[in-house]
């Protein structure tokens, strides 16, 4: 505890750490490994009470399912949304900034755009009078659909972070962990979707 | 300290409070973890009192009614688990995992601070329940649909939805605590440490956090499906709406099941660094002793209804087969600890005495959780005080023993200071006598048929004696944590300076000051095998690997070690 121990850089000792996956990409993996779990649970509900009720959908909410109907137009949207966020990754990787931010932004708008339709989806099944308390389909559409926009909107305020962060010029070919970390969960949130929206409307 | 003024973290420092409440210090934090779970211990004993003293005599005296009853004994499990024995093992692990992996820190620090104050928030809420009109949550800490429901005949108040976001609140800091704890595992370990020569401790807390990461978000979703229930008109646990009761305890014992393991492994990761320090002794079997808390972890996934036998809507034969599976790995440890004992010099320090405290307590409860294991032994024994017995034998005669072998392991470390010895083993003697006093008896009323969770008995039904008895014991219990308060009080000011390494230890926490610098190391030893401080103090390293300086001196260590789990020679 004398001279020696003056040492000015509190990380010197995890320099050997650098090869592999970085820190805050693995936190990310893991904690979209526990979101996964989180929506298991969910999910499992959705199963064992779609069971417990026959007909499902109930003939008065059967309507509403149409999997060709505006939900098609939202979920091209995320999907394609994912396809941009990608690129935004290749891009900075390339250490092209103009690429990325194009790529970010277009992403950032289509998750707005998403919940603009998920919004509008709501009031239409709200003035069809269908709400959480509408049985146990309402319960669980609601439930789902609701974590899942609920999650969207965390990833647009990531999304939201990044492309500010983007803009002021804060991302390199070297330097981009939370562009790919984001990525990595704007996928996820994407793989959601498109599960839910399977269930949901198609089987 | 002169090493404050040349950290750049220390451009703020405003003293000590402050210098408390906002630091990203691993150490810190683990030791807020630990007196704020110690805290939350002392609240879930006072209720745990409350609760034995209703149930001394029969009849109903200290409780207005039933009700505030329910309240009690659900307040106090859930304070107990979720503030207490899981925030605690976390703290400890907190503390311990960077040192002995020969990291600066934690991955994330201020994630890691965040995680910290999430708890006494929870705290707070879950409490809060007791101002509430209609009081706490009085449902029990599974809080099962219907009870736990909206509905004049279920838990109408606000006290079941300040239980619902605490716990929400507690999950999602265990969950970032996980994260936490893997990342650095997998990245922060210091040049040479493999994950084969981690200390088993930092094994246990590894698995305990994939058991957190997978399965706390899944209570999670049970907690916020429960609460869409009773706040906004939802139908998910209400049969008579289309939704199915027992839906709730498949999910929720999906996490907790696993949750039994996250409160119990990082205990025997604490004796397992405890018994091989005090036998002089390596771990026996230290790989066997790694595939076995994997084992536990993975097995843990696969037993989660045999919570629910009676509902009759489980898959009996595969979750009681499973069951008696996850019984083999843990058999395995009880081996590993025993013969890490075996022809050991022991030393009878306050550790030692409280991992043999663990082992032996554990012993029993393994032994009774068997029992109900067996589908038609638990149809018979289920939600009566066999349970009871067993649970507090596995959580309190395990974990809380492996808690305090921790505590009086590693105070020295923390604080420079060394515990009081004698005081120790009174501490231990009073806990140990008054354990096996409260609990033991509920083996008895279990079998004769006493349930739990009931606030009042009839004084023919032969339960007095054995209600009389365990209430005595938890008194004596509550006595027992006077010397270990004075001890820490009296130590702290006026203990024996402990120095860097007083007990001789293997791992590498042992290898700095005590306490340590906010860096931790200035500089490590190397690292060569899974006890490098042991190979610092005996020159070369036993265990293969690039001998040092003397080198001819290897073999004859070899030897007298008996260390043979490296090639045939020994």
């Amino acid at each position: 505890m004398t001279t020696a121990v003056a040492h000015p850089e509190p990380h010197a000792a995890s320099g050997h750490a650098q090869r592999g996956i970085s820190n805050p990409i693995l936190g990310m993996l893991l904690f979209i490994t526990s979101e996964v779990m989180f929506f298991a649970g969910l999910f499992a509900a959705y199963f064992a009470t779609r069971a417990a009720n026959t007909p499902w959908p109930p003939a008065v909410f059967a309507h509403i399912l149409d999997p060709l109907g505006p939900i098609i137009f939202a979920t091209i949207l995320l999907i394609a949304s994912s396809f941009t966020c990608q690129f935004a990754v290749w891009s900075i990787r390339r250490g092209d900034r103009r690429g990325y931010l194009r790529n970010i932004g277009i992403t950032f708008v289509l998750g707005v755009v998403f919940l603009a339709m998920q919004v509008y989806d709501y009031g239409l099944l709200f003035s069809e009078g269908m709400t959480m308390g509408s049985g146990p389909f309402g319960t669980t559409y609601f439930t789902l659909t609701g974590f899942h926009g609920a999650h969207v909107f965390g990833g647009v305020l990531m999304l939201g972070v990044i492309l500010y962060r983007g803009m002021a010029g804060q991302f390199s070919a070297k330097h981009h962990d939370a562009v790919e970390a984001v990525s990595l969960y704007w996928h996820f949130v994407d793989v959601v979707w498109i599960l839910l929206f399977t269930i949901l409307y198609l089987i | 300290m002169a090493t404050h003024a040349l950290s750049p973290a220390a451009a703020g420092y405003r003293g000590g409070v402050y210098e408390w409440l906002t630091t990203t210090d691993h150490k810190k934090i683990g030791i807020m973890y630990l007196v704020n779970s110690f805290f939350f211990f002392l609240i879930g004993g006072i209720f745990a009192l409350l609760v034995r003293t209703e149930l001394a005599t029969p009849g109903i005296q200290l409780f207005e009614n039933e009700h505030v009853y329910n309240e009690a004994f659900s307040i106090h499990a859930t304070v107990m688990i979720f503030l207490f024995i899981i925030p605690i093992l976390a703290g400890l692990g907190n503390y311990a995992v960077p040192l002995m992996i020969g990291a600066p820190d934690m991955a994330f620090p201020r994630i890691n601070a965040l995680s910290f104050w999430m708890l006494p928030l929870g705290g707070i809420l879950l409490l809060a329940g007791f101002l509430t009109e209609g009081g706490a949550a009085a449902a029990g800490w599974t809080s099962y649909p219907p009870l736990s429901e909206r509905g004049a005949l279920s838990s109408p108040g606000p006290g079941q939805d300040l239980w619902i976001v605490s716990l929400v609140l507690i999950g999602t800091s265990s969950i970032l605590g996980g994260i936490n704890f893997l990342v650095t595992i997998f990245k922060m370990r210091a040049p040479g440490m493999t994950l084969f020569r981690m200390p088993i401790m930092v094994w246990t807390i590894l698995v305990t956090s994939v058991l957190v990461v997978m399965a706390t978000p899944v209570i999670t979703s049970a907690l916020v499906m429960l609460f869409i229930d009773r706040n906004y008109g939802g139908s998910f646990f209400l049969p008579d709406e289309g939704g199915t009761a027992v839906l709730y305890q498949n999910v929720f014992w999906f996490y907790s099941h696993p949750a039994v393991y996250v409160m119990v492994l990082p205990a025997m990761g604490v004796i397992s660094e405890v018994l091989p320090v005090f036998s002089r002794k390596p771990l026996f079997g230290y790989k066997a002793f790694i595939f076995a808390t994997a084992g536990i972890g993975a097995l843990g996934f696969s037993v989660w209804a045999h919570h629910m036998f009676t509902t009759g809507a489980v898959f009996l034969p595969f979750f009681a087969l499973m069951t008696f599976f996850i019984a083999v790995p843990t058999g395995v440890k009880m081996f590993n600890w025993v013969f890490t004992m075996f022809r050991g010099q022991l030393t009878f320090s306050t550790p030692l005495v409280f991992a043999i405290g663990f082992l032996t307590m554990f012993l029993i409860g393994g032994i009774n959780g068997a029992f109900s294991a067996s589908v038609p032994v638990d149809f018979a024994l289920h939600d009566t005080y066999w349970v009871v017995a067993h649970l507090h034998y596995v959580l309190f005669g395990g974990s809380v023993f492996g808690v305090f072998a921790g505590i009086y392991y590693w105070f020295p470390k923390m604080t420079g200071r060394m515990l009081d010895e004698g005081l120790g083993h009174i501490h231990f003697w009073i806990m140990f006598v008054g354990f096996n006093l409260t609990f033991f008896p509920m083996h008895m009323l279990g079998i004769k048929g006493m349930p739990r969770r009931i606030a009042d008995y009839d004084q023919f039904a032969g339960w007095n004696d054995w209600n009389l008895l365990a209430t005595i014991g938890g008194f004596l219990i509550a006595v027992s944590m006077l010397p270990f308060i004075w001890n820490v009080f009296v130590s702290l000011r006026n203990g024996k300076v402990a120095g860097d390494d007083p007990w001789e230890g293997n791992t590498l926490e042992w290898a700095t000051s005590s306490p340590p610098p906010p860096y931790n190391f200035d500089r490590l030893p190397e690292i060569r095998s899974e006890r490098p401080l042991f190979d610092a103090r005996h020159g070369p390293t036993a265990h293969g690997g690039h001998g040092g300086p003397d080198q001819e001196e290897a073999p004859k260590l070899l030897e007298e070690d008996g260390h043979d789990d490296q090639g045939p020679t020994a």
